[in-house]
C-alpha cells in the first residue's frame, strides 16, 4: 500500500487566511500550509534566503510529496524564482497577489486604466493601520503622507470577499490617503485556480 | 525629562561651528528640518561658503543616515524625514551655490520608467547627487524611451539614472539602453541604474554601467566614473 504524503503549501503571511478558507472549503485535504511572515512585504529582499530555508526543512523532514510556494515574485527582482528554480519548486504565476487575485488581463486593464493606483486586498484592509499607516511611518510623521502617496491617484481594492465591513474600511482608507476610491471583486482569483489544479493533480495521484 | 528639557533648551546661534555641526548632523538624524533650516542660516552668517555649508553640515549628516540605514537602524520612514531636512537646508544654499560657483563634478538626467510612479528613491538620489556637486535635471516620473532620449539630447549629461519600484517596470530600461545602441549613442552616456527590486546581475543583463543600491552608492558610483572619464580624457590630451 502506497503511504500517502500531502503537498506542503509556502505561503506569504497575507495570504494565509484566504488559503485556509479555501482549503476548508473546498475540503482539500491533500495541502499544509505554512507561512512566511507578512511583514517582509515592506522587506522583500530577505524573502528569498526565508523561503530557501523553509524548502530545505521540508525536503529534510520527508514529510511532503510536493512543495508550492504562494508568493508573487514581490519586489525580490526575480531572486526568489531563482531560488525556486535551484530548488525545483512551482509558484504561482504572477508578479504580486494584486495580479494573481485579479488575473492578469483584468490586473492589466486596472494598470492601464491608472498607473496611478494603489491596490489594496482583504488582508491589506484588515492590517491597514499597522502595515500602510505605521508601518510607513505616517503615524508619527503625517507630512510623510504626500511624499509616498502624491503620485497615486486612487485606491483600488481588490476584494476577495464581499464584506461591507471591509468595503467600508477601503473607502475610509482611500479617504485617509486623500485618493479616489475604486471597489474591484476579484474573489480568490488565480489563487484558487492554482491550488484547484494541484489538488485535482493530487486527487489523481491518491486514486 | 530633564534630558529632553535640556535638549529643548539648545540654542543654536549660541554654539561655536564645531558643536553646532554636529547639532546639524544629530538635527539632520532626527528629521528636524526648521532646525537645519536654521543652522544653515547661522553658519552662512558667520562666513561660511554654501559649499562648505553643503558639504560638512548637510551631506556629511546625510551619510551618517545613509549608512545606518545600510545597518538596518534606520528604517525609511526616518531616512525620509532626513532627507526632508536636508531639502529645508538645500532650497536655502541651491541659488547661493549656483552664484558662489561652487565646484561642478558633472551633469546627470534621472527619471523613473514608463508604467512606474515611484519617485521616492530617485528623488533621495537626486538630492544627494546635488549634494555631491553634480547638476541634476530630474524629468520625473513615468518615462518613454522617448522622453530619456529627448531629455539626454537637451540637456547633455555624462550620467543617465534609471529607477523602476515594481518587478513589471524593471524590464523597462532595458529598451531604454537597447534603443541607446541601436542609434549609437550607448557609450556616450555613464548608465546608473537602482531600485527596491534591482540587483548587480539584473543590471549587467541589462547593460547597465552600474548598479546603486542606495543613494549613498549612487553618489559613490558617479563620481567614480567621471573621475575615470576625466582621467581618460587628460590622458588623450597629453597624448
Amino acid at each position: 500500500m502506497t503511504v500517502l504524503k500531502p503537498t506542503l503549501l509556502i505561503a506569504c503571511g497575507a495570504l494565509a487566511k484566504e488559503v485556509v478558507h479555501l482549503i476548508d472549503h473546498n475540503d482539500w485535504q491533500a495541502f499544509v500550509l505554512e507561512c512566511l511572515p507578512a511583514d517582509l512585504h515592506n522587506k522583500p529582499k530577505l524573502i528569498p534566503d526565508l523561503m530557501r530555508s523553509k524548502i530545505r526543512a521540508a525536503k529534510k523532514c520527508q514529510k511532503y510529496d510536493h512543495i508550492l510556494a504562494l508568493y508573487g515574485d514581490c519586489g525580490t527582482g526575480g531572486m526568489l524564482d531563482a531560488v525556486l528554480e535551484e530548488e525545483q519548486v512551482e509558484r504561482i504565476p504572477g508578479a504580486h497577489c494584486y495580479e494573481f487575485f485579479a488575473t492578469p488581463p483584468q490586473f492589466n486593464d486596472l494598470v492601464e486604466q491608472e498607473i496611478g493606483s494603489f491596490y489594496l486586498t482583504d488582508y491589506l484592509i484588515r492590517f491597514f493601520d499597522r502595515l500602510i499607516i505605521k508601518g510607513l511611518g505616517i503615524d508619527r510623521h503625517p507630512e510623510l503622507k504626500d511624499m509616498y502617496f502624491a503620485n497615486y491617484k486612487r485606491v483600488v481594492y481588490l476584494a476577495q470577499t464581499d464584506d461591507p465591513a471591509l468595503q467600508k474600511k477601503a473607502k475610509a482608507a482611500a479617504d485617509q490617503l486623500g485618493l479616489e476610491y475604486v471597489l474591484h471583486k476579484t474573489g480568490y482569483g488565480g489563487l484558487e485556480r492554482f491550488m484547484s489544479a494541484h489538488a485535482k493533480a493530487g486527487d489523481t495521484w491518491l486514486n | 525629562m530633564a534630558e529632553d528639557q535640556e535638549e529643548e533648551d539648545i540654542i543654536l546661534a549660541e554654539l561655536p561651528d564645531n558643536e553646532l555641526v554636529e547639532q546639524m548632523h544629530d538635527d539632520l538624524y532626527d528629521g528636524l528640518a526648521d532646525e537645519i533650516s536654521e543652522g544653515t542660516q547661522i553658519l552662512l552668517s558667520r562666513g561660511w561658503t554654501p559649499y562648505e555649508v553643503l558639504t560638512k553640515a548637510l551631506v556629511e549628516g546625510m551619510r551618517i543616515v545613509g549608512v545606518d540605514f545600510r545597518d538596518g537602524i534606520l528604517f525609511v520612514p526616518e531616512v525620509l524625514m532626513s532627507a526632508n531636512s536636508m531639502k529645508a537646508g538645500m532650497t536655502i544654499l541651491r541659488p547661493l551655490l549656483a552664484e558662489t560657483g561652487a565646484p561642478k563634478m558633472g551633469k546627470m538626467v534621472i527619471g523613473t520608467v514608463k508604467g512606474d510612479i515611484h519617485d521616492i528613491g530617485k528623488n533621495l538620489v537626486s538630492m544627494m547627487m546635488e549634494g555631491a556637486g553634480f547638476e541634476v535635471i530630474d524629468i520625473g516620473i513615468n518615462n518613454s524611451v522617448e522622453e530619456y532620449l529627448v531629455a539626454l539630447e537637451e540637456h547633455q549629461p555624462e550620467i543617465l539614472g534609471m529607477s523602476a519600484l515594481l518587478t513589471t517596470t524593471m524590464p523597462y530600461m532595458k529598451v531604454v539602453i537597447d534603443t541607446m545602441k541601436e542609434k549609437g549613442i550607448r557609450n556616450d552616456y555613464i548608465v546608473l541604474v537602482g531600485g527596491a527590486p534591482l540587483n548587480e546581475a539584473f543590471a549587467e543583463n541589462v547593460g547597465a554601467d552600474a548598479y546603486c543600491r542606495d543613494a549613498a552608492v549612487a553618489v559613490e558610483a558617479a563620481t567614480e566614473f567621471m573621475l575615470h572619464r576625466q582621467g581618460m580624457a587628460a590622458a588623450q590630451m597629453v597624448s
